[in-house]
């Protein structure tokens, strides 16, 4: 049985990629129907194909790209059920981005150019789901940097989106160079970059590690561990991401929350087997997962612009994720990747439909626009529900497994800092949705209107995969998820436990509540607690101060290296380089002089003696007809006189 | 009965030659060159037929040689009077010492 | 020896004379329209020595061919090329008194030679007569190969002619 369909999936937005990119002037608003086109066929031949994986088939087809000496190197695809999941979210979440899109970028004098990038990740993240090894899955990865890039710094006459897209790809490249040697050193040790190969080897590893490199896989699996860290945000390289705000909003939802970040997340799941070989690499994990998820919703608790709250959430969900991984619950982190993916979009396209229709992003200028945009607040609300873990919403049954495994696997600190975490997610998430939708409206000049069904349609969608996209992970189907993700790597599965469900939902319950005690009954509380913990409060508000201590001690060392290089780089070797150029212009002009007056002088020698020589032969050569004729005449006198008198 | 010796003819013949190749030599006009050779030919024509006059058994060959002299000298007009045409109509000129292109 | 005879001997010289005259003419007239008509002159005189050389048919090609085809042909070229009251163009080149040099001991040589060589004149050839029909049946016999190659040439010369003499089209 074939499925070779599947390599259509990434081809297509490919192509409408080349499309808008060449014909986007002529295509104009059509652009948007070319991407969105290609982006649903995918999705329609992907879905069946997903749908078979999720019944148990399993396709993987490769050819043989090039030799690498005597190893071939084969470029393929694999769909098994991670790659599966992964294809099912990013085409549907893709496809009503774009959709919501033509809405939110209508009017836009850059309208096909950012159709085509979009396109362009479309097709760089589909290829990394169903890539089958490591190289493919890089090129994929570095295109998506590259439409990261282009797409956050799109309103690139605005120096901060200028600035924020050379951050966001100058930070996440640390962690590429991090991948790309993990992976070379992978490749050193196992001889092999295939995903089925390596998770065959490192099954077979389990009963004596003893036969491979534990020291070099180790190397490899913290280095591949990097781009994770670069990719999806995690401490210490996370400062990129809220910056990466200054894209247009339906970027932000598609890369920077449901897709791009979660790809290093994806990439842990992918190395699964290896990580769990390597000893030592997951507590390493769990720890910068945990650091990450906790530091976030704290920064988040402060922050006043719609767009970086959901950033600093996408970062704490993101920190989630690892931590779920770091615990050997690759269904678990996998299981919250789905379910975030929905409702951090959905979160998203709702922000964007808020700045759309008020034309403002800090949330206190909003206030009691529920009643001017009904649907987008609903929407937003329920992802909020889902995010903050309100049962039965999806992010409830993801959120209360990753909890499950921090309890289950005896980390109780860890446990605690999720709970906490997961305290905090609800006090901001409905800090914001207080400020945002309700009370009365703080600044007058804001006019908010509801969004055009061309972005409200897609926001439903999202709404109902928010609800409904937990229940295959949820008791009620016997967390089929769960165990359909176990088919690929074995590791541990712990009991549903009612005291991890009831602190979830209470932490929930109260952070909820006390934002609403706070930001619609109370209101001077916010400024009494900001007042009593003034430490604390700055913190957080400067986000732990990482911006500053980046560029203190990483950033103006640099600059003054550069410029010590600089000067170095002016006075040593571009002296060295001047002086050798000197030296050979001295030696070429004594050679010029020899040249000029020895060899030359020799060869016109010969010109000038031959050339003197004719002038006086020449003179016979007038150009003049009778001229010759007169001599023909007189030579032919000699010849008549010596003929006739001798 | 003509009382000419032959060798009269023949100086007559030379002379008028002689005024030709002068002619030649020296005029400018290519025109008058082309005359001159018709000067000259008609030299030649006078001592054809002065000879096949006074010495030849058969006095037709002579005369047939005029013939062929006179039917080439009329071609050689034909044809050096069309090259003077050419000439003129790209140079501008028909004097022959202007036309010096072969000079070094 | 009678004085008929006498006088057309004198006539003989004095016609050779009058071609010499006009020879000169040719060459030495600054007008070259004038050239033409002497060399027309001079022709006819060198058919009038034809006929005194008993050559009649031949004096009439030489009237109807020279006289009125090339001088005619050398007229229109003359009047094609030349502005006929160009007085102040030089006519004739430095060269002129190296030319006659070489020209005198040109003809002194020759005349030398002319003078000194015994011709075999016989009283046979002088008696002997040519008529048209002999010559006709010379050329279609003996001779009728250098004729028929003679017409090529012709035909060779008149397509020649045509093509040099025809007005370029791309100018």
């Amino acid at each position: 049985m074939t499925s070779d369909q599947i390599i259509w999936v990434p081809l297509l937005p490919f192509i409408a990629f080349i499309v808008n990119i060449l014909a986007g002037r002529w295509l104009k608003n059509r652009a948007a129907l070319c991407s969105i086109a290609t982006s649903s066929i995918a999705c329609v031949i992907a879905l069946p194909v997903c749908w078979k994986v999720f019944n148990g088939a399993h396709f993987a087809h490769q050819g043989t790209w090039l030799m690498l000496g005597t190893v071939p190197l084969k470029f393929g695809y694999l769909m098994d059920p991670l790659s599966a999941t992964l294809l099912f979210m990013v085409t549907i979440v893709g496809t009503l981005i774009q959709i919501y899109a033509a809405g939110y970028m209508h009017g836009d004098p850059r309208y096909s150019r950012f159709f085509a990038y979009v396109s362009l990740f479309m097709s760089a993240m589909l290829t990394l789901v169903i890539s089958d090894n490591y190289l493919l899955f890089f090129m994929s990865w570095e295109i998506m940097g590259l439409c990261s890039y282009l797409l956050i710094g799109f309103y690139f006459e605005k120096a901060s989106a200028a600035n924020a897209s050379l951050k966001a790809f100058l930070t996440t490249r640390i962690g590429d160079i991090g991948f790309l040697l993990g992976f070379l050193t992978l490749f050193t040790a196992i001889g092999t970059l295939n995903f089925a190969q390596m998770n065959t080897i490192m099954a077979g590893a389990h009963g004596g590690p003893d036969a491979l490199n534990t020291g070099l896989l180790a190397l490899a699996a913290l280095l591949i561990f990097c781009g994770t860290i670069g990719k999806s945000a995690q401490f210490p390289l996370h400062v990129w991401l809220p910056d990466a705000m200054e894209g247009p909003t339906p970027v932000s939802a598609l890369i920077h929350a449901a897709t791009m970040v979660a790809a290093g997340v994806f990439l842990v799941a992918r190395s699964f087997s290896l990580f769990m070989v390597v000893p030592n690499i997951l507590p390493i994990v769990t720890a910068i997962g945990t650091i990450t998820a906790f530091m976030a919703a704290f920064i988040a608790l402060t922050q006043n612009d719609i767009k970086r709250v959901l950033a600093y959430s996408t970062i704490s969900q993101l920190g989630y994720m690892v931590t779920a991984m770091g615990l050997s619950g690759l269904g678990a982190g996998t299981f919250h990747l789905i379910t975030h993916a929905f409702f951090k979009a959905l979160l998203f396209l709702g922000a964007g439909s808020v700045i759309h229709g008020a034309h403002v992003q800090d949330i206190r200028e909003m206030g009691g626009l529920f009643k001017k945009m009904p649907q987008t607040a609903i929407t937003f609300i329920i992802a909020s529900l889902a995010l903050s873990g309100v049962p039965p919403l999806s992010g409830f049954w993801s959120k209360d497994e990753i909890l499950l495994a921090a309890f289950g696997s005896g980390n109780f600190l860890v446990f605690g800092i999720l709970l906490l975490t997961a305290f905090m997610t609800a006090f901001y998430m409905f800090r914001l949705i207080f400020m945002t939708f309700f009370g009365t409206a703080r600044n007058h000049d804001v006019h908010a209107h509801e969004s055009p069904s061309l972005m409200t349609v897609p926001l439903w969608c999202l709404a109902v995969g928010s609800v409904v996209i937990g229940i295959p992970g949820s008791p009620f189907m016997h967390h089929w998820f769960q165990k359909f993700m176990a088919h690929m790597v074995h590791y541990p599965e712990y009991e549903p436990s009612a005291f991890v469900m009831t602190c979830s939902v209470v932490v929930a319950a109260f952070g909820i509540g006390l934002a609403g005690v706070m930001y619609l009954g109370q209101k001077h509380w916010a400024a009494a607690v900001a007042r009593t913990f003034p430490s604390f409060y700055r913190l957080s508000f400067n986000k732990f101060y990482f911006d500053e201590l980046y560029s203190a001690y990483l950033i103006k060392p640099f600059n003054a290296l550069g410029r010590k290089l600089f000067g170095f780089d002016e006075k040593v070797i571009d002296g060295a380089v001047n002086g050798t150029g000197q030296n050979t212009l001295f030696l070429s002009g004594l050679k010029n002089w020899i040249d000029k007056y020895i060899v030359d002088g020799a060869v016109n020698f010969m010109g000038t003696a031959v050339y003197f020589l004719n002038s006086f032969t020449k003179r016979v050569q007038t150009g003049f007809v009778q001229n010759y004729l007169l001599i023909v005449f007189f030579v032919l006198i000699v010849f008549l006189a010596f003929e006739l008198k001798f | 009965m003509i009382g000419i010796p032959l060798s009269h003819i023949l100086i007559f013949s030379l002379i008028l030659f002689a005024i030709g190749v002068y002619g030649a030599l020296v005029r400018r006009n290519i025109i008058g060159i082309l005359i001159s050779i018709e000067l000259m030919l008609n030299a030649a024509n006078i001592n054809l037929i002065a000879f096949s006059k006074y010495t030849s058994l058969s006095p037709e060959t002579g005369q047939i040689f005029a013939l062929f002299v006179m039917a080439i000298a009329a071609t050689a007009a034909a044809v050096g009077l069309a090259i003077v045409l050419a000439l003129y109509r790209v140079r501008k000129t028909v004097q022959a010492d202007e036309v010096n292109l072969l000079k070094w | 020896m009678s004085i008929l005879e006498t006088a057309a001997q004198f006539g003989t010289y004095a016609v050779m004379a009058g071609v010499l005259i006009f020879a000169l003419g040719v060459v030495t007239l600054r007008n070259l329209f004038h050239c033409a008509l002497c060399l027309a002159a001079a022709l006819i005189g060198t058919a009038v020595l034809y006929v005194v050389l008993r050559a009649e048919y031949l004096a009439a090609i030489q009237i109807l061919l020279y006289v009125g085809a090339v001088v005619t042909l050398v007229i229109f070229a003359i009047m094609l090329t030349e502005h006929i009251a160009q007085k102040t163009v030089r006519q004739n080149n430095s060269q002129s008194p190296l030319a006659i040099v070489g020209l005198l001991g040109f003809v002194a040589l020759l005349a030398g030679v002319i003078l000194k060589t015994p011709w075999p004149v016989t009283q046979a050839a002088l008696k002997a007569k040519v008529s048209v029909m002999g010559l006709g049946e010379a050329l279609m016999g003996a001779y009728v190969f250098p004729f028929e190659v003679i017409s090529i040439i012709l035909i060779a010369a008149l397509i020649g002619t045509v093509v040099i003499a025809k007005k370029d089209d791309a100018q």
